[in-house]
């Protein structure tokens, strides 16, 4: 049976039900990733690139190529979100 | 930028955006499906999904010079980060010669850090200056 869902600014997402499934044996192989990248004032911003859409088309866009100007990035939980 | 594809901000953009805005959206509307960028900008929430109200100020050298965080059901301030960018440029064009303090907006006062400064900011900034 579904419910009706209450209706957030957080996007809803899914996930898997029931049990968690066993990680012991994969966990030992793989080293856990420690590299938290944290941003800090006065570093550099990490660069990326991503696509997107502007003024009616679709693009790539590379953080570094904005070099020589003043970048606001902005994130957002999402579109159509209320806030 | 957020978690939704290109395709998703073209019609939020053509069926809601625009209706707020002439013209539509003036600038970029970036995709991170799968919240890496945002994983290394520490506003990707891995168990929601989503990214955090996440922004940056980035420089013309491309260092991080300010940033801010709220959790999504709070927007955000506008005037206070264009109020920032200002600032920042203002503290670049002047080559770190003059500081903006607390309250500061365009045509208040700056601060000259230096020697006949110390301990003596109370009498070139009161406190009324921190409040608009």
């Amino acid at each position: 049976m579904a419910e009706e869902a209450a209706v957030g600014c957080a996007r809803p997402t899914g996930g898997p039900v029931g049990e968690e499934p066993d990680n012991t044996a994969t966990s030992e192989q793989q080293p856990i990733n420690e590299e938290h990248s944290m941003i800090k004032v006065g570093k550099k911003a990490p660069d990326f690139t991503a696509p997107g859409f502007h003024k009616g088309a679709f693009i790539n866009t590379k953080l570094s190529d904005y070099l020589g100007k003043w970048v606001l990035l902005c994130f957002y939980p999402g579109d159509f979100t209320f806030v | 930028m957020s978690i939704d594809s290109m395709f998703t901000h073209k019609m939020w953009n053509e069926d809601e955006l625009s209706k707020m805005v002439d013209g539509g959206v003036p600038f970029p509307m970036l995709s991170d499906a799968g919240g890496k960028v945002g994983s290394v900008y520490g506003v990707y929430d891995e168990d929601a999904g989503v990214e955090a109200r996440g922004r940056f100020i980035i420089d013309p050298d491309g260092v991080v010079q300010g940033y801010e965080v709220l959790t999504p059901p709070v927007g955000r301030n506008v005037n206070e980060t264009i109020r920032q960018v200002q600032a920042f440029q203002l503290v670049r064009e002047s080559k770190g010669a003059e500081a903006t303090p607390s309250g500061w907006r365009p045509g208040k006062a700056t601060l000259k850090p230096g020697i006949d400064l110390v301990g003596k900011v109370w009498k070139e900034w009161k406190t009324e200056q921190a409040f608009d």
